[in-house]
């Protein structure tokens, strides 16, 4: 199934990636090519079958203790940028 | 020295044959000498290796040091390691120094082995021919104008060149596997569960295992046992009884089934791949092992299942990657929007970025159901084949890889034909079932693979086969001509 | 043209537990920034998520609180969106298996009757950290502080069943009470323990079609909550009858200025592309877990205020106030039991001593004046020792940390005069004292007397510095001045 410029923009956007308008093309034509591939699936006869893995029945519960530590010097060592112990971000509106 | 086993290094550093400062020594020069040839190493740590070998040392003195203690091995760099830079292979990730440890990294760390360094890989573990590293491609070391499959790139040439004689690899859809075949080594694939994932940097959860890759299965199986753990700290790691991955692997394997599918010898198999393979399977024949036609029905299925799933586990696991925590941020962003979009498409190659937005159209409103749940029952009846293949066979085996490694640029500009790479190895990971590859012949100067594949949990069996092999042939023992 | 409003409420809860959701990080209020967000709570590469069992376990004591279906094998997805204070990129929540199934809530309602309120659903999920955009922060940047990134809250989410900003507070009110009386949260509002997402839509009184409907999001208060909702009311209505059209969007109500607008991020724009998370498995919950849980719930609410009603004779309304809140009821109860006067231990707790902790911004938890002291003084009015009036002076006291009902009494010689000869004589002395207001009674009519009363009172109690028995002194007065008629 093609994929028309359009989708891949709003593609984009919802991976907050940028497609600009030299690449456009390039990335229309490469993603289709992918599509392509998987919309073999289509011609798969399945039924509704319950995903479970082997081995993977059950989540694993943990105590309620408390493990962690205020490691924030560590953690924030490479940063992009800090003010006064909060990460920090342009202005967000609302 | 580098042409001693990982095995063999063991028992010299106990019969003091050499110490492991002077072993570690001996790797940090040929890195340096080396690697510039293939680029298969990202970040040297040579100070902290020479560190912790004196400790081994001490501790191989002392008595009772665990099987890897003093042994060098490289780390694949999607592995987290405290206070040395992990990249896995991006931009993104250039200036990420993380504070904590991998639990495969901390488990080598805890019996004492010396880390060499970091190994080159596809951006995000996404690829098969390490052409898409922020650091440039890995070289074959087999022929320099080729790849060396990937993602595990620069484990798999690094082993090769004998820069190492192990390194830790990962696995999302062959990609231990697969540059373990074009290289001429021996890779191995866990069980989905086996090894910890913890501090092993997400592209596609359900499907990443880690693993050793060396140049024998003895060695492999050494590695396996400093890895394989039960963590707490990974809600998808299974609590099995782990045993000794060494002991069975000179059972003998008369009488052995071994499931040959239709499947994996149909076209786009490369004639002397094929040949080179199936005279590997005439000398298990000799060995004892039966062989077994089989059918795996829905194999054709697997490659685009995997290209939904994958893209769309990664496409969740790769949003943290923002500009706002850690790692790459664009320069002067204006506003929010601005820092999401910069920093992500500076940040990013061109493949990691399609396959983010493949992964969002096949999980966006609308597609969900064709797409992203498709696949998943698709998985299922995947998983079905092998399960009903196991009840006749086994172990199953075929070619790791269609075609030898293939020249720089060779696969263009459709990324299908770089996805149809992996159309052999793929279905394991979609079943969670362990696989291996391991050296089996030559074509035109190039290593061929031969893929086993057991059921869950049997690794043992399967390195217990491909050992034997290793007995009774020297595949794993050619190197690229210009190593001898 | 006469509206018919359709209320549905979205909450947020936060559970209390130790830590959170999926890490080991202490989730206590009132930290510095980031200094209670590990590894995973960052989103660090390569970390991964453990499930907290005692958030799973509050999860499914709320359902059983309310008769839900418990969903014996639920399953967390990933709803997928960018904010910075989401540092995975993504929440980790259910949609499709959520843990809690359909339930009721039943709410008083002004006219003594009661509704029920249907639960659609309730599930798990992680809370998102908090950004800052002024204050501790330069110009032109805000700051995200992933403390609270991880807590485990339930969301629930009820049906559009309620028809009125009271009917809404009602309810709010109910899940509080549910909530905290069950010990899973600390019902700490002004720390954003519990928040609520109001959808309001209106239609013609009588249609049964639904409304277009706005949502205004993260009300911390029920007054808030309130005025937000008449506020949509309101706008909606004027809006439809100048002929305009209700657009679907979310909105934010600022409880300071009053004021409700759209929210400007393009929130609406998202696809979510929700899909199972891959990191954990579902989770499953035994039979025995249900049956444990369900023998450990505490009294509800509900069942409390019945017993109420019961047991002490309560009224609805007296029941419903004492048995919303658990520290109150066991106060009460306590005081109840100790007096054998429930009557006045309502009074008592609801009145005078909810008033002076409201003032003084205490609970009841924190009362100066304990269940045993005020017991101590209910038993001294019921037994005449002191009036009403006097016990007033007497709480104060006790407030003020000067001992036991007893201990004042005696302290300040209050004890009530009952004897009937000093009040004869205190009486006989008053009335001697004011022939004119005696003259004045004798001439009015007999439907005036009572209140010519007063100023007789007011000067025996005056004498007698308060402390006569009022009713008595009543009866004496009313015969002595009936004898000079």
């Amino acid at each position: 199934m093609a994929i028309k410029p359009a989708e891949i923009k709003k593609l984009a956007s919802l991976s907050r990636l940028v497609v600009d308008d030299k690449t456009i093309t390039d990335v229309t034509d490469r993603l289709s090519s992918v599509l392509a591939l998987v919309d073999q699936l289509q011609s798969a006869q399945t039924e509704s079958i319950d995903i479970s893995r082997p081995f993977h029945i059950a989540q694993r519960l943990r105590e309620d203790e408390i493990t962690e530590s205020n490691k924030i010097d560590e953690l924030q060592a490479t940063a992009p940028e800090i003010y006064n112990g909060f990460f920090a971000v342009p202005k967000m509106i609302d | 020295m580098h042409n001693f086993t990982l095995a063999e290094l063991i028992n010299g550093l106990r019969s003091n044959k050499f110490s492991s400062v002077e072993l570690t020594q001996h790797f940090l020069n040929r890195i340096k000498e080396l690697n510039g040839d293939y680029n298969a190493i990202i970040t040297t740590t040579a100070s902290q290796a020479l560190e912790s070998a004196i400790s081994a040392d001490q501790r191989l003195a002392n008595g009772n040091a665990p099987e890897m203690c003093g042994i060098p091995i490289l780390h694949k760099d999607i592995f987290c390691t405290n206070g040395v830079r992990t990249s896995c292979g991006s931009k993104m990730l250039d200036n990420f120094i993380p504070p904590y440890n991998a639990t495969v990294v901390e488990n080598f760390e805890n019996d004492g082995a010396v880390m060499l360094g970091k190994t080159n890989m596809d951006e995000f573990a996404m690829g098969s021919s390490n052409e898409t590293s922020f650091y440039g491609p890995v070289h074959n070391p087999w022929a320099l104008d080729c790849v060396p499959g990937g993602s595990s790139g620069g484990s798999a040439a690094a082993i090769s060149a004998r820069l190492a004689p192990g390194a830790t690899a990962t696995d999302t859809g062959g990609s231990i596997r697969q540059p373990a075949a074009l290289c001429g080594i021996s890779g191995l694939k866990p069980t989905y569960g086996r090894v910890s994932r913890w501090g092993m940097i997400a592209f596609a959860s359900s499907l990443d295992q880690a693993g050793p890759m060396a140049r024998t299965a003895e060695d492999c199986a050494i590695l396996l046992n400093a890895m394989a753990s039960f963590d707490e700290k990974d809600s998808t790691s299974v609590n099995e009884p782990i045993p000794n991955y060494r002991s069975k692997l000179d059972n003998p394997i008369n009488g052995l089934k071994i499931g040959i599918p239709r499947e994996y010898f149909s076209e786009g198999l490369h004639s002397g791949t094929e040949q080179a393979v199936r005279n590997s399977l005439v000398e298990l024949q000799n060995l004892g092992a039966k062989l077994i036609d089989i059918k795996l029905p829905s194999s054709h299925l697997s490659v685009p299942a995997y290209y939904v799933i994958a893209p769309a586990e990664a496409s969740a696991n790769l949003s943290r990657f923002d500009g706002v925590k850690y790692g790459y941020r664009c320069k002067e962003p204006k506003d929010l929007e601005d820092l999401y979009r910069r920093s992500r498409s500076e940040g990013f190659g061109e493949e990691v970025q399609r396959r983010i937005m493949i992964g969002t159209y096949c999980l966006s409103a609308g597609y969900y159901d064709a797409y992203y749940g498709k696949a998943q029952q698709v998985r299922k009846l995947i998983q079905q084949d092998f399960s009903d293949a196991f009840k006749s066979v086994d172990l199953i085996m075929g070619p790791t890889c269609p075609s030898p490694a293939f020249k720089f640029g060779a696969k263009g500009n459709d990324p299908v034909a770089m996805y149809l790479e992996d159309i052999y190895t793929i279905a394991t990971n979609l079943a969670g079932l362990p696989g291996m590859s391991i050296p089996c012949g030559q074509v035109d100067g190039k290593p061929v693979g031969l893929q086993i594949i057991g059921n869950y949990f049997n690794e043992e069996r399967i390195l217990n086969v491909a050992h034997q092999f290793q007995q009774s042939t020297d595949w794993h023992n050619h190197m690229p001509s210009e190593l001898a | 043209m006469s509206w018919e409003t359709v209320i549905g409420l979205e909450v947020h809860v936060q559970l209390a537990t130790k830590t959170k959701i999926f890490s080991g990080s202490s989730t206590r209020f009132g930290a510095s920034p980031n200094t209670q967000a590990c590894a995973i709570d960052l989103a660090m590469p390569g970390t991964l998520p453990v499930l907290n069992k005692q958030a799973v376990n509050y999860a499914i004591m709320f359902g059983l609180a309310i008769d839900a279906e418990i969903e014996q094998k639920s399953v967390f997805e990933r709803k997928n969106y960018f904010y910075p204070d989401l540092p995975k990129g993504y929440q980790t929540t259910q949609l499709e298996k959520p843990i809690v199934g359909p339930g009721r809530v039943v709410i008083p309602l002004a006219d003594g009757t009661t509704k029920a309120i249907r639960i659609h659903h309730a599930h798990l999920e992680e809370d998102a950290g908090k950004s800052i955009h002024d204050g501790d922060i330069p110009i032109g940047v805000s700051g995200v502080d992933l403390n609270r990134a991880g807590t485990p809250l339930i969301e629930i989410v009820s049906e559009p069943d309620m028809r009125s900003s009271d009917e809404a507070v009602a309810f709010a009110k109910k899940l509080h009470s549910i909530v905290t009386s069950i010990g899973i949260c600390d019902g700490e509002m002004s720390q954003g323990s519990m928040r609520f997402d109001v959808n309001v839509s209106v239609r013609p009184s009588g249609s049964s079609a639904l409304g277009i409907r706005t949502e205004t999001k993260n009300l911390n208060s029920f007054k808030f909550m309130e005025e937000a909702i008449q506020l949509e009311v309101d706008r909606q209505i004027d809006l439809i009858e100048d002929g305009g059209k209700v657009t679907q969007e979310t909105r934010l109500y600022n409880g300071d200025t009053k004021i409700s607008k759209p929210m400007r991020s393009k929130e609406e724009a998202n696809d979510y592309r929700y899909f199972p998370c891959p990191d954990l498995l579902p989770v499953i919950v035994s039979d025995q877990t249900l049956d444990e849980l369900r023998s450990s719930l505490p009294e509800l609410p509900d069942a409390r205020k019945s017993r109420f009603t019961q047991q002490y004779l309560l009224s609805d309304y007296d029941a419903e106030i004492l048995a919303s809140d658990t520290s109150n009821a066991e106060f009460f109860e306590s005081v109840a039991e100790k007096t054998k006067n429930p009557k006045l231990a309502a009074n008592w707790v609801m009145g005078d001593l909810t008033a002076r902790l409201n003032m003084e911004n205490k609970n009841i938890s924190n009362s100066p004046v304990s269940s045993s002291q005020l017991a101590g003084l209910i038993l001294r009015i019921s037994d005449n020792t002191i009036s009403s009036k006097m016990a007033k002076q007497v709480f104060d006291a006790i407030w003020l940390g000067e001992g036991n009902a007893d201990e004042i009494i005696e302290a300040r010689g209050l004890k009530q005069l009952s004897d009937s000869g000093s009040l004869e004589k205190i009486v006989t002395e008053v009335i001697e004292a004011n022939p004119a207001m005696v003259t004045d009674y004798v001439n009015s009519d007999e439907s005036k007397r009572k209140k010519k009363m007063g100023g007789f009172m007011g000067q025996i109690m005056k004498a007698s510095r308060g402390q006569a028995n009022p009713q008595q002194v009543n009866q004496i007065l009313l015969e002595k001045l009936n004898e000079l008629i």
